[in-house]
Protein backbone atom coordinates (compact mmCIF):
# COMPACT_ATOMS: atom_id res chain seq x y z
CA UNK A 1 0.00 0.00 0.00
CA UNK A 2 1.38 3.42 -0.96
CA UNK A 3 2.62 5.81 1.73
CA UNK A 4 -0.10 8.46 1.19
CA UNK A 5 -2.82 5.81 1.23
CA UNK A 6 -1.57 4.47 4.54
CA UNK A 7 -0.89 7.90 6.02
CA UNK A 8 -4.44 9.13 5.34
CA UNK A 9 -5.82 6.40 7.60
CA UNK A 10 -3.18 6.62 10.31
CA UNK A 11 -5.54 7.96 13.01
CA UNK A 12 -7.94 5.08 12.43
CA UNK A 13 -5.27 2.41 12.15
CA UNK A 14 -3.36 3.54 15.26
CA UNK A 15 -6.15 4.83 17.51
CA UNK A 16 -9.39 3.30 16.19
CA UNK A 17 -10.78 6.70 15.26
CA UNK A 18 -14.09 6.47 13.42
CA UNK A 19 -16.97 8.88 13.07
CA UNK A 20 -20.29 9.42 14.84
CA UNK A 21 -23.35 10.97 13.19
CA UNK A 22 -24.79 13.60 15.52
CA UNK A 23 -28.10 13.45 13.65
CA UNK A 24 -28.88 9.74 14.18
CA UNK A 25 -26.25 8.69 16.73
CA UNK A 26 -24.81 5.90 14.60
CA UNK A 27 -21.07 5.26 14.71
CA UNK A 28 -18.94 4.15 11.79
CA UNK A 29 -15.50 2.59 11.55
CA UNK A 30 -13.50 3.20 9.43
CA UNK A 31 -14.62 6.81 9.00
CA UNK A 32 -17.06 7.66 6.23
CA UNK A 33 -17.58 11.03 4.60
CA UNK A 34 -21.37 10.60 4.55
CA UNK A 35 -23.81 8.94 6.99
CA UNK A 36 -25.48 6.21 4.86
CA UNK A 37 -28.64 6.45 7.01
CA UNK A 38 -29.09 10.24 7.01
CA UNK A 39 -27.18 11.09 3.83
CA UNK A 40 -27.21 14.90 3.39
CA UNK A 41 -28.94 15.44 6.76
CA UNK A 42 -26.17 13.67 8.63
CA UNK A 43 -23.37 15.41 10.47
CA UNK A 44 -20.25 13.37 11.16
CA UNK A 45 -17.74 13.98 13.93
CA UNK A 46 -14.57 12.12 14.86
CA UNK A 47 -15.24 9.40 17.38
CA UNK A 48 -12.69 7.14 19.09
CA UNK A 49 -13.72 3.56 19.76
CA UNK A 50 -12.87 2.22 23.22
CA UNK A 51 -11.37 -0.87 21.68
CA UNK A 52 -13.59 -3.58 23.10
CA UNK A 53 -15.87 -5.93 21.24
CA UNK A 54 -16.88 -9.52 20.60
CA UNK A 55 -16.19 -12.10 17.91
CA UNK A 56 -19.01 -12.34 15.34
CA UNK A 57 -17.25 -14.98 13.25
CA UNK A 58 -13.66 -16.04 12.56
CA UNK A 59 -11.40 -18.13 10.35
CA UNK A 60 -7.88 -19.47 10.62
CA UNK A 61 -5.86 -18.44 7.57
CA UNK A 62 -3.51 -21.15 6.31
CA UNK A 63 -2.87 -19.79 2.80
CA UNK A 64 -1.93 -16.13 3.17
CA UNK A 65 -1.36 -13.36 0.69
CA UNK A 66 1.99 -11.60 0.22
CA UNK A 67 3.28 -10.00 3.42
CA UNK A 68 1.52 -12.42 5.79
CA UNK A 69 3.15 -15.75 4.88
CA UNK A 70 5.36 -15.76 8.00
CA UNK A 71 2.32 -15.44 10.30
CA UNK A 72 0.31 -18.54 9.26
CA UNK A 73 -1.73 -20.05 10.73
CA UNK A 74 -3.37 -16.90 12.08
CA UNK A 75 -6.90 -15.99 13.15
CA UNK A 76 -8.92 -13.36 11.28
CA UNK A 77 -12.25 -12.30 12.72
CA UNK A 78 -15.13 -9.94 12.30
CA UNK A 79 -15.53 -8.09 15.58
CA UNK A 80 -18.60 -6.19 16.71
CA UNK A 81 -17.35 -3.20 18.73
CA UNK A 82 -19.27 -2.13 21.85
CA UNK A 83 -20.22 1.11 20.11
CA UNK A 84 -21.83 -0.78 17.22
CA UNK A 85 -19.52 -0.84 14.19
CA UNK A 86 -18.09 -4.14 12.96
CA UNK A 87 -14.54 -4.48 11.67
CA UNK A 88 -12.15 -7.12 10.38
CA UNK A 89 -8.97 -7.79 12.37
CA UNK A 90 -6.46 -10.42 13.35
CA UNK A 91 -6.74 -12.02 16.79
CA UNK A 92 -3.17 -12.39 18.06
CA UNK A 93 -1.48 -13.83 21.16
CA UNK A 94 -3.60 -16.99 21.23
CA UNK A 95 -3.69 -20.56 20.06
CA UNK A 96 -6.01 -20.46 17.02
CA UNK A 97 -8.00 -23.36 18.48
CA UNK A 98 -9.00 -21.24 21.52
CA UNK A 99 -11.13 -18.76 19.56
CA UNK A 100 -14.93 -19.08 19.61
CA UNK A 101 -17.83 -17.00 18.32
CA UNK A 102 -19.06 -14.66 21.06
CA UNK A 103 -15.73 -14.25 22.86
CA UNK A 104 -14.86 -10.81 24.22
CA UNK A 105 -11.78 -9.18 22.70
CA UNK A 106 -9.71 -6.02 23.15
CA UNK A 107 -7.63 -4.02 20.66
CA UNK A 108 -3.83 -4.09 20.82
CA UNK A 109 -1.24 -2.18 18.76
CA UNK A 110 0.93 -4.41 16.58
CA UNK A 111 2.97 -4.75 13.43
CA UNK A 112 0.53 -5.69 10.66
CA UNK A 113 2.79 -6.48 7.72
CA UNK A 114 6.02 -5.66 5.97
CA UNK A 115 5.57 -4.27 2.51
CA UNK A 116 8.08 -6.26 0.47
CA UNK A 117 8.40 -3.87 -2.45
CA UNK A 118 8.49 -0.57 -0.53
CA UNK A 119 10.31 -1.95 2.51
CA UNK A 120 7.81 -0.31 4.86
CA UNK A 121 6.60 -1.81 8.10
CA UNK A 122 2.93 -1.09 8.71
CA UNK A 123 1.51 -0.95 12.21
CA UNK A 124 -2.10 -0.97 13.33
CA UNK A 125 -4.73 -2.79 15.38
CA UNK A 126 -5.03 -6.44 16.16
CA UNK A 127 -7.12 -7.92 18.97
CA UNK A 128 -6.50 -10.25 21.91
CA UNK A 129 -8.90 -12.48 23.79
CA UNK A 130 -10.02 -11.01 27.12
CA UNK A 131 -9.65 -13.17 30.21
CA UNK A 132 -12.94 -14.35 31.53
CA UNK A 133 -14.49 -13.23 28.27
CA UNK A 134 -15.37 -16.71 27.12
CA UNK A 135 -18.37 -17.35 24.98
CA UNK A 136 -21.43 -18.79 26.65
CA UNK B 1 -39.90 -8.41 -20.34
CA UNK B 2 -38.65 -10.69 -23.09
CA UNK B 3 -35.22 -10.66 -24.74
CA UNK B 4 -34.38 -13.52 -27.09
CA UNK B 5 -31.23 -15.61 -26.80
CA UNK B 6 -30.30 -16.36 -30.41
CA UNK B 7 -27.00 -18.09 -29.89
CA UNK B 8 -24.51 -19.25 -27.28
CA UNK B 9 -20.86 -20.26 -27.31
CA UNK B 10 -18.19 -21.20 -24.78
CA UNK B 11 -14.56 -22.23 -24.94
CA UNK B 12 -13.40 -25.24 -23.02
CA UNK B 13 -12.57 -24.02 -19.50
CA UNK B 14 -9.12 -24.75 -18.09
CA UNK B 15 -5.49 -23.79 -18.56
CA UNK B 16 -5.08 -22.44 -22.09
CA UNK B 17 -1.37 -21.76 -22.26
CA UNK B 18 -1.50 -21.80 -26.06
CA UNK B 19 -4.35 -19.25 -26.36
CA UNK B 20 -4.37 -15.52 -25.70
CA UNK B 21 -7.10 -13.44 -24.09
CA UNK B 22 -8.44 -12.24 -27.45
CA UNK B 23 -8.25 -15.72 -29.00
CA UNK B 24 -10.45 -17.08 -26.21
CA UNK B 25 -13.04 -14.36 -26.74
CA UNK B 26 -13.03 -14.76 -30.53
CA UNK B 27 -13.51 -18.54 -30.20
CA UNK B 28 -16.55 -18.19 -27.91
CA UNK B 29 -17.96 -15.33 -29.99
CA UNK B 30 -17.59 -17.21 -33.28
CA UNK B 31 -19.40 -20.22 -31.80
CA UNK B 32 -22.25 -17.99 -30.59
CA UNK B 33 -22.59 -16.27 -33.97
CA UNK B 34 -22.69 -19.60 -35.82
CA UNK B 35 -25.18 -20.97 -33.28
CA UNK B 36 -27.38 -17.88 -33.72
CA UNK B 37 -27.27 -18.00 -37.50
CA UNK B 38 -26.65 -14.25 -37.63
CA UNK B 39 -24.11 -12.43 -39.72
CA UNK B 40 -21.42 -10.17 -38.28
CA UNK B 41 -23.14 -7.17 -39.90
CA UNK B 42 -26.32 -7.85 -37.87
CA UNK B 43 -24.46 -7.11 -34.62
CA UNK B 44 -24.86 -3.61 -33.20
CA UNK B 45 -22.89 -3.57 -29.93
CA UNK B 46 -20.63 -5.61 -27.65
CA UNK B 47 -20.83 -5.78 -23.85
CA UNK B 48 -18.01 -7.74 -22.26
CA UNK B 49 -17.47 -8.76 -18.66
CA UNK B 50 -13.87 -8.79 -17.51
CA UNK B 51 -12.66 -8.50 -13.94
CA UNK B 52 -9.00 -7.68 -14.27
CA UNK B 53 -7.29 -7.58 -17.64
CA UNK B 54 -5.10 -4.98 -15.99
CA UNK B 55 -3.62 -7.36 -13.45
CA UNK B 56 -4.00 -10.74 -15.18
CA UNK B 57 -2.56 -9.74 -18.59
CA UNK B 58 -1.44 -6.14 -17.94
CA UNK B 59 -3.99 -4.87 -20.45
CA UNK B 60 -6.82 -2.44 -19.84
CA UNK B 61 -9.08 -1.20 -22.64
CA UNK B 62 -9.96 -4.80 -23.48
CA UNK B 63 -13.28 -3.71 -25.01
CA UNK B 64 -11.49 -2.27 -28.06
CA UNK B 65 -9.08 -5.21 -28.18
CA UNK B 66 -12.03 -7.57 -28.44
CA UNK B 67 -13.93 -5.59 -31.07
CA UNK B 68 -10.72 -5.35 -33.09
CA UNK B 69 -9.84 -9.05 -32.95
CA UNK B 70 -13.43 -10.15 -33.54
CA UNK B 71 -13.52 -8.06 -36.73
CA UNK B 72 -16.48 -6.13 -35.34
CA UNK B 73 -15.14 -2.57 -35.45
CA UNK B 74 -16.61 0.05 -35.60
CA UNK B 75 -19.57 -1.10 -33.46
CA UNK B 76 -19.42 0.13 -29.85
CA UNK B 77 -17.76 -2.16 -27.34
CA UNK B 78 -17.97 -1.66 -23.57
CA UNK B 79 -16.43 -3.49 -20.65
CA UNK B 80 -18.31 -4.12 -17.39
CA UNK B 81 -16.52 -4.83 -14.13
CA UNK B 82 -18.04 -6.14 -10.91
CA UNK B 83 -15.31 -8.59 -9.84
CA UNK B 84 -16.63 -12.16 -10.26
CA UNK B 85 -20.02 -10.72 -11.30
CA UNK B 86 -18.60 -8.91 -14.35
CA UNK B 87 -20.17 -11.39 -16.78
CA UNK B 88 -23.60 -11.02 -15.17
CA UNK B 89 -23.32 -7.25 -15.49
CA UNK B 90 -22.48 -7.58 -19.20
CA UNK B 91 -25.52 -9.80 -19.73
CA UNK B 92 -27.74 -7.30 -17.96
CA UNK B 93 -26.35 -4.39 -19.98
CA UNK B 94 -27.16 -6.28 -23.19
CA UNK B 95 -30.67 -7.00 -21.95
CA UNK B 96 -31.24 -3.33 -21.07
CA UNK B 97 -29.80 -2.14 -24.41
CA UNK B 98 -32.39 -4.24 -26.21
CA UNK B 99 -35.33 -3.48 -23.92
CA UNK B 100 -34.64 0.24 -24.24
CA UNK B 101 -34.97 -0.05 -28.01
CA UNK B 102 -31.49 1.32 -28.48
CA UNK B 103 -30.23 -1.88 -30.15
CA UNK B 104 -31.88 -4.94 -31.74
CA UNK B 105 -29.02 -7.46 -31.82
CA UNK B 106 -26.04 -7.42 -29.45
CA UNK B 107 -23.15 -9.62 -28.31
CA UNK B 108 -22.73 -10.14 -24.58
CA UNK B 109 -19.63 -11.95 -23.45
CA UNK B 110 -17.16 -12.53 -20.70
CA UNK B 111 -13.52 -13.50 -20.70
CA UNK B 112 -10.69 -13.97 -18.24
CA UNK B 113 -7.12 -15.14 -18.77
CA UNK B 114 -5.88 -16.08 -15.31
CA UNK B 115 -2.96 -18.47 -15.87
CA UNK B 116 -0.47 -16.15 -17.57
CA UNK B 117 0.79 -14.97 -14.16
CA UNK B 118 1.98 -16.88 -11.08
CA UNK B 119 -0.80 -18.41 -9.00
CA UNK B 120 0.22 -16.23 -6.00
CA UNK B 121 -0.35 -13.15 -8.13
CA UNK B 122 -3.69 -14.54 -9.33
CA UNK B 123 -4.71 -15.03 -5.69
CA UNK B 124 -3.72 -11.43 -4.89
CA UNK B 125 -5.74 -10.16 -7.83
CA UNK B 126 -8.83 -12.09 -6.74
CA UNK B 127 -8.39 -10.56 -3.26
CA UNK B 128 -8.87 -7.11 -4.80
CA UNK B 129 -12.58 -8.00 -4.95
CA UNK B 130 -12.48 -7.51 -1.17
CA UNK B 131 -11.96 -4.15 0.52
CA UNK B 132 -8.25 -3.49 0.05
CA UNK B 133 -7.82 -1.02 2.91
CA UNK B 134 -9.93 -2.58 5.65
CA UNK B 135 -9.96 -6.33 4.85
CA UNK B 136 -7.04 -7.40 2.63
CA UNK B 137 -4.50 -4.98 4.14
CA UNK B 138 -5.11 -6.48 7.58
CA UNK B 139 -4.43 -10.03 6.39
CA UNK B 140 -7.82 -11.17 5.13
CA UNK B 141 -7.87 -13.38 2.04
CA UNK B 142 -10.69 -13.97 -0.42
CA UNK B 143 -11.32 -17.60 0.67
CA UNK B 144 -11.08 -16.25 4.23
CA UNK B 145 -14.18 -14.11 3.73
CA UNK B 146 -16.23 -17.10 2.65
CA UNK B 147 -14.75 -19.06 5.56
CA UNK B 148 -16.17 -16.37 7.89
CA UNK B 149 -19.60 -16.98 6.35
CA UNK B 150 -19.18 -20.75 6.60
CA UNK B 151 -18.21 -20.59 10.29
CA UNK B 152 -21.22 -18.39 11.09
CA UNK B 153 -23.58 -20.61 9.11
CA UNK B 154 -22.32 -23.70 10.96
CA UNK B 155 -22.66 -21.89 14.30
CA UNK B 156 -26.12 -20.44 13.72
CA UNK B 157 -27.82 -23.22 11.78
CA UNK B 158 -25.92 -26.40 12.60
CA UNK B 159 -24.64 -26.79 9.04
CA UNK B 160 -21.99 -29.50 9.02
CA UNK B 161 -18.54 -29.65 7.47
CA UNK B 162 -19.74 -32.69 5.50
CA UNK B 163 -22.72 -30.77 4.07
CA UNK B 164 -20.35 -28.12 2.70
CA UNK B 165 -18.29 -30.88 1.08
CA UNK B 166 -21.41 -32.35 -0.55
CA UNK B 167 -21.75 -29.21 -2.69
CA UNK B 168 -18.33 -29.88 -4.16
CA UNK B 169 -18.99 -33.61 -4.58
CA UNK B 170 -22.25 -32.90 -6.46
CA UNK B 171 -20.72 -30.28 -8.73
CA UNK B 172 -17.76 -32.50 -9.62
CA UNK B 173 -20.21 -35.30 -10.46
CA UNK B 174 -22.18 -32.94 -12.73
CA UNK B 175 -19.02 -31.75 -14.51
CA UNK B 176 -18.29 -35.35 -15.54
CA UNK B 177 -21.06 -34.85 -18.11
CA UNK B 178 -19.88 -31.43 -19.31
CA UNK B 179 -17.24 -31.73 -22.06
CA UNK B 180 -16.23 -28.07 -21.58
CA UNK B 181 -15.60 -28.39 -17.82
CA UNK B 182 -12.13 -27.92 -16.35
CA UNK B 183 -12.34 -31.07 -14.23
CA UNK B 184 -13.61 -34.50 -15.11
CA UNK B 185 -12.88 -36.15 -11.78
CA UNK B 186 -15.41 -37.53 -9.33
CA UNK B 187 -14.54 -36.73 -5.72
CA UNK B 188 -15.85 -37.91 -2.35
CA UNK B 189 -16.68 -36.12 0.89
CA UNK B 190 -13.55 -37.75 2.28
CA UNK B 191 -11.42 -36.22 -0.49
CA UNK B 192 -12.72 -32.75 0.37
CA UNK B 193 -12.11 -33.24 4.10
CA UNK B 194 -8.56 -34.49 3.45
CA UNK B 195 -7.61 -31.66 1.07
CA UNK B 196 -5.25 -28.95 2.38
CA UNK B 197 -6.73 -26.33 4.71
CA UNK B 198 -6.97 -22.90 3.05
CA UNK B 199 -9.01 -20.83 5.52
CA UNK B 200 -10.57 -22.91 8.29
CA UNK B 201 -13.20 -24.38 7.85
CA UNK B 202 -12.70 -24.19 4.05
CA UNK B 203 -10.26 -26.53 2.34
CA UNK B 204 -8.81 -26.58 -1.15
CA UNK B 205 -11.65 -28.70 -2.58
CA UNK B 206 -14.19 -26.18 -1.25
CA UNK B 207 -12.70 -23.54 -3.56
CA UNK B 208 -13.21 -22.92 -7.28
CA UNK B 209 -10.05 -23.15 -9.38
CA UNK B 210 -8.02 -20.68 -11.46
CA UNK B 211 -9.33 -20.88 -15.00
CA UNK B 212 -8.94 -19.43 -18.49
CA UNK B 213 -12.06 -19.21 -20.61
CA UNK B 214 -14.64 -17.16 -22.45
CA UNK B 215 -18.38 -17.33 -23.05
CA UNK B 216 -20.63 -15.40 -25.42
CA UNK B 217 -24.30 -14.99 -26.25
CA UNK B 218 -26.15 -13.23 -29.06
CA UNK B 219 -29.24 -11.42 -27.76
CA UNK B 220 -32.02 -9.90 -29.84
CA UNK B 221 -35.32 -8.13 -29.52
CA UNK B 222 -38.37 -10.37 -29.77
CA UNK B 223 -39.33 -9.01 -33.21
CA UNK B 224 -35.88 -9.22 -34.68
CA UNK B 225 -35.41 -12.73 -33.28
CA UNK B 226 -38.21 -14.06 -35.53
CA UNK B 227 -35.96 -13.55 -38.57
CA UNK B 228 -33.56 -16.11 -37.20
CA UNK B 229 -35.52 -18.68 -35.19
CA UNK B 230 -39.04 -19.87 -34.40
CA UNK B 231 -38.29 -20.98 -30.86
CA UNK B 232 -35.73 -18.89 -29.04
CA UNK B 233 -35.10 -19.08 -25.33
CA UNK B 234 -36.14 -15.82 -23.67
CA UNK B 235 -34.61 -13.86 -20.83
CA UNK B 236 -37.68 -12.80 -18.88
CA UNK B 237 -36.23 -11.46 -15.66
CA UNK B 238 -33.16 -9.48 -14.66
CA UNK B 239 -32.17 -8.15 -11.25
CA UNK B 240 -29.07 -6.57 -9.81
CA UNK B 241 -28.25 -5.28 -6.35
CA UNK B 242 -25.35 -3.78 -4.44
CA UNK B 243 -24.34 -4.17 -0.82
CA UNK B 244 -21.44 -3.11 1.40
CA UNK B 245 -18.05 -3.90 -0.12
CA UNK B 246 -16.72 -5.21 3.20
CA UNK B 247 -18.29 -8.34 4.64
CA UNK B 248 -18.04 -6.83 8.16
CA UNK B 249 -20.38 -4.00 7.15
CA UNK B 250 -23.22 -6.48 6.53
CA UNK B 251 -25.12 -6.84 9.77
CA UNK B 252 -26.73 -10.23 9.22
CA UNK B 253 -23.75 -12.41 8.25
CA UNK B 254 -24.04 -14.95 6.55
CA UNK B 255 -27.07 -13.46 4.75
CA UNK B 256 -26.01 -12.15 1.31
CA UNK B 257 -28.58 -9.38 0.97
CA UNK B 258 -27.48 -8.48 -2.58
CA UNK B 259 -28.59 -11.97 -3.67
CA UNK B 260 -32.08 -11.71 -2.20
CA UNK B 261 -32.52 -8.14 -3.46
CA UNK B 262 -31.41 -9.03 -7.01
CA UNK B 263 -33.61 -12.14 -6.95
CA UNK B 264 -36.65 -10.15 -5.84
CA UNK B 265 -36.29 -7.83 -8.83
CA UNK B 266 -35.70 -10.66 -11.29
CA UNK B 267 -38.70 -12.67 -10.02
CA UNK B 268 -40.91 -9.57 -10.18
CA UNK B 269 -39.91 -8.73 -13.74
CA UNK B 270 -40.47 -12.34 -14.84
CA UNK B 271 -43.69 -12.75 -12.88
CA UNK B 272 -42.21 -15.91 -11.36
CA UNK B 273 -41.18 -17.15 -7.95
CA UNK B 274 -38.65 -19.61 -6.55
CA UNK B 275 -41.11 -22.50 -6.92
CA UNK B 276 -41.25 -21.99 -10.71
CA UNK B 277 -37.51 -22.52 -11.20
CA UNK B 278 -36.61 -25.92 -12.65
CA UNK B 279 -32.84 -25.53 -13.06
CA UNK B 280 -30.33 -23.03 -11.69
CA UNK B 281 -26.69 -22.07 -12.05
CA UNK B 282 -25.56 -20.36 -8.85
CA UNK B 283 -22.32 -18.78 -7.67
CA UNK B 284 -20.41 -21.58 -5.92
CA UNK B 285 -16.98 -19.89 -5.92
CA UNK B 286 -16.80 -21.61 -2.52
CA UNK B 287 -19.04 -24.43 -1.27
CA UNK B 288 -20.67 -22.18 1.33
CA UNK B 289 -21.49 -19.81 -1.55
CA UNK B 290 -23.92 -22.33 -3.04
CA UNK B 291 -25.56 -22.95 0.33
CA UNK B 292 -26.21 -19.26 1.02
CA UNK B 293 -27.24 -18.80 -2.64
CA UNK B 294 -30.04 -21.38 -2.56
CA UNK B 295 -31.27 -19.71 0.64
CA UNK B 296 -31.06 -16.15 -0.72
CA UNK B 297 -32.80 -17.17 -3.96
CA UNK B 298 -35.66 -18.65 -1.94
CA UNK B 299 -35.23 -22.27 -3.05
CA UNK B 300 -35.00 -23.27 0.63
CA UNK B 301 -35.57 -21.51 3.94
CA UNK B 302 -32.75 -19.47 5.52
CA UNK B 303 -30.47 -21.86 7.38
CA UNK B 304 -31.69 -24.96 5.53
CA UNK B 305 -29.14 -24.87 2.68
CA UNK B 306 -26.80 -27.45 4.19
CA UNK B 307 -29.54 -29.92 5.08
CA UNK B 308 -31.22 -29.42 1.67
CA UNK B 309 -27.93 -30.24 -0.03
CA UNK B 310 -27.56 -33.40 2.06
CA UNK B 311 -31.13 -34.43 1.21
CA UNK B 312 -30.28 -34.23 -2.50
CA UNK B 313 -32.74 -31.47 -3.42
CA UNK B 314 -30.13 -29.78 -5.61
CA UNK B 315 -28.75 -32.92 -7.28
CA UNK B 316 -29.54 -34.14 -10.78
CA UNK B 317 -33.05 -35.60 -10.41
CA UNK B 318 -33.71 -33.56 -7.27
CA UNK B 319 -36.46 -30.96 -6.83
CA UNK B 320 -34.26 -28.21 -8.28
CA UNK B 321 -31.00 -29.29 -9.90
CA UNK B 322 -28.30 -26.68 -9.17
CA UNK B 323 -25.10 -26.23 -11.15
CA UNK B 324 -25.74 -28.95 -13.73
CA UNK B 325 -22.68 -27.61 -15.61
CA UNK B 326 -20.42 -28.48 -12.69
CA UNK B 327 -20.64 -24.95 -11.34
CA UNK B 328 -17.72 -22.67 -10.70
CA UNK B 329 -16.14 -25.43 -8.61
CA UNK B 330 -15.74 -28.05 -11.33
CA UNK B 331 -16.64 -26.38 -14.62
CA UNK B 332 -14.09 -23.70 -13.71
CA UNK B 333 -14.28 -20.01 -12.85
CA UNK B 334 -12.72 -17.61 -15.36
CA UNK B 335 -14.14 -14.80 -13.28
CA UNK B 336 -15.29 -12.35 -15.98
CA UNK B 337 -16.76 -15.16 -18.09
CA UNK B 338 -18.69 -16.92 -15.34
CA UNK B 339 -21.92 -14.88 -15.44
CA UNK B 340 -22.27 -15.49 -19.18
CA UNK B 341 -21.27 -19.16 -18.96
CA UNK B 342 -24.05 -19.69 -16.40
CA UNK B 343 -26.64 -18.30 -18.84
CA UNK B 344 -25.19 -20.43 -21.65
CA UNK B 345 -25.75 -23.55 -19.52
CA UNK B 346 -29.33 -22.62 -18.65
CA UNK B 347 -30.04 -21.86 -22.33
CA UNK B 348 -28.75 -25.31 -23.32
CA UNK B 349 -30.90 -26.92 -20.59
CA UNK B 350 -34.05 -25.11 -21.76
CA UNK B 351 -33.33 -25.98 -25.39
CA UNK B 352 -33.03 -29.66 -24.43
CA UNK B 353 -29.45 -29.59 -25.71
CA UNK B 354 -27.55 -30.35 -22.53
CA UNK B 355 -26.63 -33.92 -23.47
CA UNK B 356 -26.00 -36.34 -20.62
CA UNK B 357 -26.66 -33.68 -17.98
CA UNK B 358 -30.10 -32.73 -19.39
CA UNK B 359 -32.84 -32.01 -16.86
CA UNK B 360 -36.54 -31.37 -17.43
CA UNK B 361 -37.19 -27.66 -16.95
CA UNK B 362 -39.17 -24.82 -18.54
CA UNK B 363 -37.78 -22.00 -16.41
CA UNK B 364 -34.16 -21.51 -15.31
CA UNK B 365 -32.20 -19.04 -13.20
CA UNK B 366 -28.64 -17.72 -13.08
CA UNK B 367 -27.01 -16.13 -10.02
CA UNK B 368 -23.67 -14.35 -10.20
CA UNK B 369 -21.91 -12.72 -7.21
CA UNK B 370 -19.07 -10.20 -7.06
CA UNK B 371 -16.63 -10.36 -4.14
CA UNK B 372 -18.14 -11.53 -0.87
CA UNK B 373 -21.54 -10.16 -1.95
CA UNK B 374 -21.05 -6.47 -2.78
CA UNK B 375 -22.72 -7.17 -6.12
CA UNK B 376 -25.25 -9.82 -7.18
CA UNK B 377 -26.95 -10.34 -10.53
CA UNK B 378 -29.87 -12.72 -11.16
CA UNK B 379 -31.45 -13.63 -14.50
CA UNK B 380 -34.46 -15.77 -15.32
CA UNK B 381 -34.72 -17.61 -18.63
CA UNK B 382 -37.73 -19.39 -20.13
CA UNK B 383 -38.71 -21.53 -23.08
CA UNK B 384 -40.51 -19.53 -25.80
ZN1 LIG C 1 -26.89 9.63 10.56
Amino acid sequence: MSVPRFWRNQQSRYNLVGVKCTNCGRTYFPPRSLCPSCRRLGKLEKFKLRGRGEVVTYTVIHTATDGFGDQVPYVMAIIRMEEGPQLTAQIADCDPSEVRIGMKVEAIFRKIQEDGTAGLIHYGYKFKLLEGGNAL
Amino acid sequence: MRVAVLGVGVTKFGEHWESSFSQLFVEAGSKAIVDAGVDGKDLEAIFVGNMSGGRFIDQEHVSALIADHAGLTPIPSSRLEGACASGGLALRQGVMAILSGFHDVVVVGGVEKMTDILSEDTTETLATAANQEWEAFLGMTFPGLYALMARKHMHDFGTTREQLAMVSVKNHANAMNNPNAQYHSAITVGDVLKSPMVADPLRLLDCSPITDGAACMILASEERAREFTDAPIYITGSGQASSALSLHDRKAIPVVDATSNAAREAYRRAGKGPKDIGVAEVHDAFTIGEIVAIEGLGFVEMGEGGRATEEGITQMGGRIPVNTSGGLKAKGHPVGATGIAQAVEVTLQLRGAAGKRQVDADVGLTHNVGGSGGTAVVHILEKG
